[in-house]
């Protein structure tokens, strides 16, 4: 069938340029390579700089693969000069081939570390604004947004002014989240009773589709919310109507969103860190499962003990 | 008990219906078969209670390519889902539980048995042994993967699949997966993890203890080698794994607080414990796959592999790396700017030693005679597919930029490169290599041709646009998406792809048939112009004392210099007989009882739980009050061992 | 698997056969694995012992003379095993027999220490599921005891073999191999003792 090494070149190729046209056809949708931020920005100018190594790393071993294959085929004439059946390596090529490898790695460690320590930076361009916090939080399957200093709370939306660093103090209820904003920059995990910190900042007002990527179950696909990057003034304005107009946050509406589903955007103008941080309480969204009679495993003897602690807590209030 | 089988039976959804049906009718047709012709007795002396290690293999390969169809059509399901937006062809708990079993199918019970299949069926041969060194231990490594696997495997028809990943994540695995499913996967990976640890110690021993005479470390050949390091790694990584499940069995059984979110439980502790075994374990996967392209590279090129020594410098330091980077997979858990920056630099730093045998095998093809056989082709096509898995690795161990790329099909794509163009080329390329050994025909060349250029093409149309599409923001595990949020294009090509490779399976399976009906036997030992002394045998397929009289080993390529020599297949050799082990029926029943208190825990059937744990050691007490007559063995008679040799004095 | 039967006379008993070898190494691999089983119950026991939210802490409920003459009874256990090789390699049945018979003593001692100590924590109120930190300490002791408790079934089967068929290279190999589990165990406990046990009692 393909005796010839021609037709097995031509395979090769039309492989080759197969790549070429998926690459050049869908180059446009690329948005973790189109960043509006500065954070974004770091971790793509990294991503191009590594690119650019292992392109070249890759057309060395394809170059000297497919001279091997075409120069080295077996054939009636095979030239004694050309064939080394007892060849057995050579300490020159081998110290080469680990050297070149070696600078490959310091090269891409370096910029690689100072991209780290940068990130855990508010962004270098806007130094001198103080960063405004935000919570974000994830429950089953949506994500909840806090602002205590203008003690707001937004489910499945953040408005953000641009030009602004923000502080995300992201934690989650329940199952392990991450919180990711793919055009402003790169991913954190949000965990219950633990909180992780991460600096961003949007420079181009617009909407940024963000999302948890990381697998919490059935509503996981569907817990996605919009980053609004707004410009200062109509930021402000936000503020200022959601602390007038919005409803206050109450504990029982707050209950349903500890319960496993996915919800539509909602805004509030009072925050849940008045009754629960789940940086610190990981239980709290497990109580209020057993309590609305949602099938939990794995806290058996606690909610035993949790009964027997809120009953010991009523009785020394009689 | 009618009660319980009623609620667990699944008969809501009517491709799990489907699939009851059709497993029922191939056990009715099995049954039919095995009693029609008489064969049940045959299946026990010759197969179940087997202790030769080229059968055993034999059966691993059989139970692999099995578990590579229920993998695949897990894929093929995904892909069906993934092709178009907002797709309701599967639900999000039904594709949930699909690329869980996929994960883990793939990884436990294809890949592994597949390698220990091929390491069993050659690594014995190929060090000149007459089988490995606890044979009876191999009996049992193979039933309790085997009952492991099917334990995994029935949850789907049964009380439902695991449904939290195959990286089983906690809280999700715990506090958000009341069902069995996930229980299944803990006794399932755990019955089958003790088979897997057991033949890591068998085939340590085996290589430390039992080479030919002259056949030093440095004599023997690669695919010993990533054998011999890869069991140290199992010996090292599987008890982790062992102890990481039982903690989160206990979770869910017994109310402890492991990896909980309650009373002082760290789901972390999951995600570490996990990796310290789940990144070793890649490379027991990928490292006998190295070792199967050096022998298939060598053969083909007929030239002997270039850089023998660093080669297994590399292989060591690899092996010693892989316990150091499991942190890469989860930069994004929070860890400081200074714990990052080690593991990724110790993650790339693996790239190093892989980037020294890749060079070797091209320096291997330098100045060689190549020859395209199916089995030279997959290994040549592991090369530069590999080489895209390998740089997308070094980029993805950048950790500032992994922020990026972590959960998304950037990552899909890169380790679906390094396993498949790794492992499965690898499975394929030691599959139609040593086939005649096995069988004692060769695999239909044409036929092997088609199937490699479908598997081949398919693979990289599959997965080259995943790379873009994690570009594009495309999260893994999520069951759908939107029209607007232009993944479509790409998807539909990836799934065309798949659909390339499900052909080049189907061929790969059509060709055995074909093979077996058309094939010529074969008339030597030496089918492909061998190096290594598995070709050496006088038949085809070895019997099962393997070699008449133990080789004598003077080079790195021993057969090749016999023949070099002209001392390879010497006449008028003076036979002595043969002592060898008997088979056994124990391991068999203690797997069963391994499944039966697997099946009693996932349930929480206690009565059956301890029936089965008695059961075992039950066996065990056995097994040590008659090891005595056990290893006495017999022996083969020197006319015996003329008769089975026989093909050979003809020839000669 | 060849020459199972010649036997080598110039090596102890255990390693004249070619399957003694084999075995002897084998297990050498298999406590390999067996550090790295305890290790990771070690490791989980260190990561998950500060998690105390409710429940008794270490230093209310252990009683440190009570750890101090477990350890001492395991540790004899091993010392009289060793004396039971020291016997079988001067091929005296007998007295190896009597010395197993005391290390299983001691071993059965040591159990009975150990359950009544876990009957008296979870009389403390420290039970598997009271949290974390008694998670990890009940699998780590836990799996400690069972392997002690296979250790008495499986010495005892083996003195019966050694009693029925005198020592061979077979029943001499069970032994030794045997008392390398049962030293190992106590190598175990060390690290259970210091790093359980006495650093609990520290704070």
């Amino acid at each position: 069938m393909f005796k010839n090494y021609k037709t097995w070149l031509i395979i090769m190729l039309s492989l080759v340029s197969l790549i070429v046209i998926t690459v050049l056809g869908f180059q446009a949708d690329l948005i973790v390579l189109d960043p509006k931020g500065p954070v974004g920005e770091i971790q793509k100018d990294l991503i191009m700089y590594s690119i650019y190594f292992m392109l070249a790393i890759l057309v060395v071993v394809y170059v000297l693969f497919t001279y091997m294959v075409i120069k080295y085929r077996d054939h009636k004439n095979v030239d004694s000069k050309n064939y080394k059946p007892d060849m057995h390596g050579s300490v020159k090529l081998e110290i080469i081939w680990t050297a070149i490898p070696v600078i490959i790695v310091i090269a891409l460690a370096i910029p690689n570390a100072k991209a780290l320590y940068d990130l855990k930076q508010p962004p270098a361009s806007t130094a001198g604004k103080e960063p405004i916090v935000i919570h974000a939080t994830a429950a089953d399957w949506k994500w909840i947004f806090s602002y205590p200093e203008e003690n707001i709370e937004t489910v499945n939306y953040v408005n953000v002014p641009e030009d602004h660093p923000i502080l995300f103090k992201i934690t989650a209820a329940d199952s392990m989240a991450s919180f990711w904003v793919p055009q402003i920059g790169g991913q954190i995990y949000g965990m219950p009773g633990m909180v992780n910190e991460l600096y961003l900042q949007v420079d181009e007002p617009g909407e940024y589709k963000g999302r948890n990527s990381n697998f919490t179950g059935e509503g996981m696909t569907h817990q996605q919310f919009n980053m609004v990057a707004l410009d200062e003034d109509s930021y402000q304005s936000w503020v200022k109507e959601t602390q007038e107009n919005a409803p206050k946050l109450d504990e029982t509406t707050y209950e349903k969103l500890m319960l496993p589903d996915n919800v539509g955007e909602m805004t509030f103008s009072s925050t849940h860190l008045d009754f629960v941080d789940h940086g610190i309480d990981a239980t709290y969204a497990m109580h209020i499962r057993e309590k609305y009679g949602v099938e939990i495993k794995g806290v058996k003897i606690t909610t035993e003990e949790y009964k027997q602690v809120s009953n010991n807590g009523s009785h020394s209030n009689h | 008990m009618v009660e319980f089988i009623k609620d667990n039976l699944i008969l809501n959804d009517p491709m799990i219906v489907g699939a009851n049906i059709s497993i029922l009718l191939t056990v009715i047709v099995l049954v039919f078969v095995l009693t029609y012709f008489k064969k049940w007795k045959w299946l026990w002396t010759e197969w179940i209670t087997t202790v030769d290690h080229k059968r055993i293999g034999i059966m691993y390969i059989i139970s692999a390519l099995l578990m590579l169809f229920r993998g695949g059509v897990d894929a093929l399901l995904m892909r069906a889902q993934l092709t178009v937006p907002n797709a309701s062809f599967l639900s999000s708990q039904h594709y949930n539980e699909i690329f869980t079993t996929h994960g883990t199918i793939m990884i436990l019970f294809m890949a592994m048995p597949f390698l220990l299949g091929l390491m069993n069926v050659v690594v014995p041969l190929q060090i000149g042994a007459r089988d490995v060194a606890f044979p009876y231990l191999n009996n049992l490594s193979f039933w309790s993967f085997f009952f492991g696997a099917i334990l995994f495997n029935i949850s789907f028809v049964f009380g439902g699949s695991p449904d939290a990943g195959w990286t089983n994540y906690a809280p999700l695995a715990i506090e958000g997966s009341p069902g069995p499913g996930i229980n299944y996967y803990l006794l399932g990976l755990q019955v089958s993890g003790i088979g897997t640890l057991l033949t890591g110690i068998n085939f340590i021993v085996t290589i430390i203890k039992m080479r030919a005479p002259g056949m030093t470390l440095l004599r023997m050949p690669m695919f010993s080698w990533t054998t011999l390091i890869t069991s140290f790694i199992i010996v090292f990584a599987f008890p982790i794994l062992t102890v990481t499940l039982a903690m989160m069995t206990f979770d869910r059984l017994f109310g402890t607080h492991f990896f909980t979110l309650t009373a002082g439980g760290n789901p972390m502790l999951w995600a570490n414990f996990f990796w310290l075994w789940g990144h070793p374990e890649v490379y027991i996967v990928v490292l006998p796959a190295f070792g199967i392209f050096s022998e298939v590279i060598a053969t083909f090129s007929r030239k002997t592999l270039f850089g023998h020594k660093s080669m297994i410098i590399s292989l060591v330091v690899i092996s010693g790396l892989s316990f150091l980077v499991w942190v890469h997979h989860f930069y994004t858990m929070g860890g400081s700017a200074n714990v990052n920056n080690i593991f990724s630099i110790t993650t790339m730093a693996i790239a190093i030693p892989t980037g020294i045998k890749i060079f070797n095998w091209l320096g291997t093809l330098y100045k060689a005679r190549i020859q395209f056989t199916a089995a030279m082709m997959w290994a040549l096509a592991f090369i530069p597919t590999f080489v895209i898995g390998g740089v997308t690795g070094v980029m993805l161990g950048m950790a500032a930029a992994d922020f990026q790329y972590h959960n998304t099909y950037f990552l899909i794509a890169h380790f679906h490169y390094t396993l498949i163009a790794g492992v499965v080329f690898a499975c394929f390329a030691g599959f139609v290599y040593w086939y005649p050994k096995m069988f004692g025909h060769k695999m239909n060349e044409p036929i092997g041709k088609w199937a490699f250029w479908f598997f081949t093409i398919g693979f990289n149309v599959c997965f080259l646009p995943q790379f873009l599409l994690g570009f594009a923001g495309m999260p893994r595990r999520v069951y759908t998406y939107l029209p607007e949020d232009g993944w479509t294009a790409l998807n539909v090509v990836s799934t065309i792809g798949a659909v390339g490779m499900g052909i080049g399976f189907v061929i790969i399976v059509y060709n055995v048939y074909y093979s077996l009906r058309h094939s010529k036997m074969e008339t030597t030992g030496d089918s492909w112009n061998g190096r290594t002394l598995e070709w050496a045998t006088a038949t085809a397929v070895p019997p099962h004392y393997n070699f008449p009289v133990t080789p004598v080993v003077k080079d790195v390529d021993a057969f090749w210099q016999m023949k070099q020599e002209g001392t390879a297949n010497k006449k008028d050799i003076e036979y002595e007989p043969i002592h060898m082990p008997n088979n056994t029926g124990t391991p068999f029943v203690m797997s069963i009882f391994f499944f039966i208190a697997g099946f009693g825990l996932v349930f929480e059937i206690w009565w059956m739980a301890i029936l089965g744990i008695a059961g075992s050691f039950g066996c065990m007490i056995f097994r040590s009050l008659r090891s005595h007559v056990y290893d006495k063995g017999y022996y083969v008679s020197v006319e015996e061992i003329k008769r089975l040799e026989q093909p050979f004095h003809k020839e000669a | 698997m060849e020459n199972t039967n010649k036997l080598n006379t110039n090596v102890p008993l255990e390693y004249q056969t070619e399957t003694g070898k084999l075995n002897i190494l084998g297990f050498w691999i298999f406590l390999g694995a067996e550090v790295a089983l305890f290790s990771t119950l070690y490791a989980a026991y260190f990561a998950l012992k500060d998690g105390v939210m409710e429940g008794p802490l270490p230093i209310d409920v252990f009683d440190f003379n009570y750890t101090i003459i477990m350890t001492i009874v395991l540790l004899t256990s091993s010392f009289t095993s060793g004396l039971a090789i020291h016997e079988m390699r001067r091929n005296n049945i007998k007295a190896m027999v009597v010395w197993l018979v005391i290390t299983l003593l001691f071993g059965a001692g040591f159990l009975y220490m150990e359950i009544a100590e876990f009957i008296h924590l979870v009389h403390s109120g420290a039970t598997l599921g009271t949290n974390a930190l008694w998670s990890s300490f009940y699998l780590l002791t836990g799996t400690h005891g069972v392997h002690v408790a296979i250790g008495i079934v499986w010495i005892t089967l083996i003195i019966f073999q050694a009693l029925k068929r005198g020592l061979t290279p077979d029943t001499a190999k069970k032994v030794f191999v045997s008392s390398l589990y049962w030293h190992f165990l106590d190598f175990v406990w060390i690290f259970v003792f210091t790093g359980v046990y006495l650093l609990g009692m520290v704070k």
